[in-house]
């Protein structure tokens, strides 16, 4: 088969099981859209904004744990897919970004819609690639597939230089089933000498605490995880990237950890003996302090990045690998050797657990005559039944819904927590809804954010993307508000959203449902309408407290013993 | 302290941007950065001198071993290592005495004289930086023209071979 540039691209990713392209065309990359035309293996979705198409690969990747793919032109296409790219980097995301270039050579010329695209992406990805000849187009597609999906993901940008995709310059091709890189190999499996130090401390705990991230969502690990955790009788927590790794609604959950986490969930961070972390990164979001962090516990930490481990905070047992692999040789480990978890010790340490949880620190006040964001996402799981894909943007209802949504399974959650990308939600939940068309994927956003990437309702539209957005409108970029209330002495220094549009009519301009809602004992029959209109996107415009604030928190540089609590009277 | 890290890499376009970009971005000291291909014309092999804490040398090494392109490293520093920087230093030779010194200094330090004009010697020196350093430190600065230094390249001793 002797195949243009362009059409190797295509066939390339069909052959690679792509199913989806988000992108956007321009110059550079019209021979790949004509080549794009030519089929209808490889379904592309045209967005309105190139950050937009990163964000669906990126929630497309999120919701399944396939790499997503993005096309965008050379110049503005690209710099407009950066902080998409970036947000994916941060989060480990496996994605696959082509952007074109101009041709060859005029590369370096200062061209029409030339930038360093390379060069411009170079510390926002795992890795990229400029093709320099069309024989090394494919193996370099293969080598960014096979990057951007093992060991710790991320995402890979390809630069293909117009020239290489001219349909009158063809070569054979046969699909390349597998590369060999010499130069990357991620380890899988753990040292069976580290992975049985960590099984003896654990023998020796007390007070264990399992403190699991992403990663275990990324690795697909979710099972392991809940093994591992009944079979210590382990209070777990989850940070923000990891939360539905472990069910919600278990009672060995204690909730997020971090800035906004759960007073049980910081204190027994604090107070354990023996900390396990499993695909976490020590963020400083959930570190507070290092100096005041699990000042009492020897740790273990399981990460395939071995950059990761110890450059926050150093510890005492590092074990590099998949954790799939590693929890299950622990859990084995564990489960035939001696002693067994010490139920005296636990049952006293679940007891000090429970006066914390008991503490109640995600209380709101129930009566207001105002919409409480909180409530609104406890309806969501209600109406609902906790089953829907959440996407969300950056700011107070980002931590209202990772605090109130029980979240009982992983990839359910999709959120920019690294970067905190606002504008990330409405495009997520479109790739999100691309991957699951019979789900029902809602996006939890604020007034501030959605106007990110708001254009996005017009793709929603062409795709008939049934999404619910629960716009949670306080009129202020709350998150920000919150900090000058809190440090900076209620001077809100232009945290305040004026002229907000008519969400309602913006939403029905753009052949949306829109609604209005501005009654506590308006929120659950608006939930009901708006899921009951199974093939319409719904725009529900939440108006609600304006001074509510996310509690708990632990403020910059304090340790998890020291977090403000709301006051009620 | 000062560490010596000998990094094989592929001989791609870009990867001496990424390794450069890499310190930057994360605020590592570079003292010096030397890069050429070796007899495997698919490999560079380049040495950085850093200094840093422990902790930050280790997050340098992962860091390092991260970039795709990095096929292997080492911190030489780490064991019995030899250490060598060129310099070519050119010098004002304009009277007697001057050229007099100047062979004579050359000598002690085990250096040649490539180009001699009327008015100038250049000197090739090779050792460790503070050799050059105390070379340099011998000499009237007034009759220092120009110099260069390559940066450090180092070796381990022994048996041990950085090679794929
Ligand atoms: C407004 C705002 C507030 C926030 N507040 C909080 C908060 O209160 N609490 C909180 O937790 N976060 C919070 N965050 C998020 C925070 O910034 C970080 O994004 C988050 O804490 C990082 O999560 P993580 O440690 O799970 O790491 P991730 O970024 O998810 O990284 C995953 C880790 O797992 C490893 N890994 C990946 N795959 C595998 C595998 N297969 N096997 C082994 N290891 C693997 C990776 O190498 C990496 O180290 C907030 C963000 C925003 C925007
Ligand atoms: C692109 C971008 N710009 C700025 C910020 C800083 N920021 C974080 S939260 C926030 C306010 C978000 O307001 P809104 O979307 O209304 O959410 P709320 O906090 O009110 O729930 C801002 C400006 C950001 N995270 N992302
Ligand atoms: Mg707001």
């Amino acid at each position: 088969m002797k195949l243009s540039g362009a059409e190797i691209i295509v066939q390339f990713l069909k052959d690679e099981g792509v199913e989806h392209v988000f992108g956007y065309p321009g110059g550079a990359v019209l021979h790949i859209y004509d080549a794009i035309f030519q089929q209808d293996a490889v379904r592309h979705i045209l967005v309105r904004h190139e950050q937009g198409a990163v964000h669906a690969a990126d929630g497309y990747a999120r919701a399944t744990g396939k790499p997503g793919v993005a096309l965008v032109t050379s110049g503005p296409g690209a710099t407009n897919a950066v902080t998409g790219i970036a947000t994916a980097y941060m989060d480990s995301i496996p994605m696959v970004v082509l952007t074109g270039q101009v041709i060859s050579p005029y590369i370096g010329s200062d061209a029409f819609q030339e930038v360093d695209a390379v060069g411009i992406t170079r510390p926002c990805v795992k890795h990229n690639f400029l093709v320099k000849s069309l024989k090394d187009l494919q193996s370099t597609l293969k080598k960014a597939f096979y990057i951007a999906t093992t060991g710790r993901p991320g995402p890979v940008v390809v630069d293909i230089p117009k020239d290489l995709t001219d349909p009158n310059i063809k070569i054979p091709y046969k699909y390349l089933e597998t590369i060999e890189m010499r130069s990357y190999q991620p380890t899988v499996k753990g040292h069976p000498g580290q992975i049985s130090k960590a099984v003896d401390l654990i023998r020796t705990a007390k007070r264990p605490m399992i403190y699991s991230g992403g990663g275990v969502v990324l690795g697909d690990a979710s099972e392991q995880l809940i093994e591992f955790t009944r079979h210590l009788g382990s209070p777990v927590t989850n940070t923000l990237m990891g939360l539905g790794a472990y069910p919600a609604t278990d009672p060995l959950f204690v909730g997020m950890l971090g800035m906004h986490g759960t007073y049980e969930a910081n204190m027994a961070m604090h107070e354990c003996d023996v900390l396990i972390a499993i695909g976490a990164r020590f963020d400083d979001r959930v570190t507070g302090d290092v100096k005041k962090f699990c000042p009492g516990a020897k740790i273990i930490h399981l990460d395939i990045d071995p950059s990761s481990i110890s450059k926050n905070v150093k510890v005492d047992i590092p074990i590099v690998g998949d954790i799939k692999h590693v929890l299950t040789d622990m859990i084995q480990q564990l489960k035939t050797g001696e002693p067994q978890p010490d139920e005296k010790a636990l049952q006293k340490w679940w007891k000090q657990i429970e006066q914390w949880r008991g503490k109640n620190c995600l209380r709101y006040d129930r009566n207001s005559a105002l919409i409480k964001p909180q409530f609104v996402i406890e309806k969501l799981w209600e109406v609902t039944g906790g089953d829907t894909f959440v996407t969300s943007d950056v700011g107070q209802h980002q931590m209202f819904a990772a605090q109130f949504f029980k979240f009982d399974k992983p990839r359910r959650w999709i959120n920019s927590g690294g970067l905190g990308t606002m504008g990330f939600g409405l495009p997520a939940a479109m790739g999100v809804q691309i991957a699951h068309p019979s789900e029902t994927v809602s996006c939890v956003t604020g007034e501030a954010s959605i106007q990110m990437c708001i254009q996005e309702l017009s793709t929603a539209l062409q795709y008939m993307l049934p999404l619910k957005i629960i716009n949670l409108n306080n009129r202020y970029m709350g998150m920000v508000r919150q900090w000058q209330e809190f440090f900076y002495d209620k001077r809100y220094s232009h945290s305040y959203m004026e002229t907000l549009p008519d969400f309602v009519k913006l939403a029905e301009s753009y052949g949306h449902v829109g609604m209005r809602i501005e009654k506590p004992e308006d929120v659950d029959g608006a939930l009901r309408e708006a899921m009951a209109l199974k093939d319409r996107l719904v725009f529900m415009d939440f108006i609600t407290d304006q001074t509510e604030n996310v509690y708990p928190m632990i403020a910059a540089g304090k340790g998890h013993n020291e977090m403000h609590e709301r006051e009620l009277a | 302290m000062r560490h010596i890290i000998s990094i094989l890499m592929e001989n791609e376009a870009g990867a001496l941007s990424r390794v450069a970009g890499l310190f930057s971005a994360r605020g590592y000291n570079i003292e010096s950065l030397t890069v050429a291909p070796t007899e495997d014309a698919s490999l560079s092999r380049m040495t950085i001198v850093t200094t840093g804490t422990e902790a930050i040398i280790e997050q340098i090494t992962k860091q390092l071993n991260k970039l795709i392109d990095v096929v292997k490293l080492a911190d030489i520093s780490e064991g019995g290592h030899i250490e060598r920087e060129l310099m070519l230093i050119k010098l004002r030779a304009s009277s007697n005495t001057l050229r007099e010194e100047i062979k004579r200094m050359a000598d002690i330090f085990n250096g040649r004289i490539l180009d001699v004009t009327e008015g100038t010697y250049t000197v090739e020196l090779t050792g460790s930086g503070e050799k050059l350093d105390a070379f340099i430190g011998s000499l009237d600065h007034s009759t220092i023209l120009e110099t260069v230094r390559s940066g450090a390249t180092g070796i381990s001793r022994g048996e041990r071979a950085l090679q794929i």
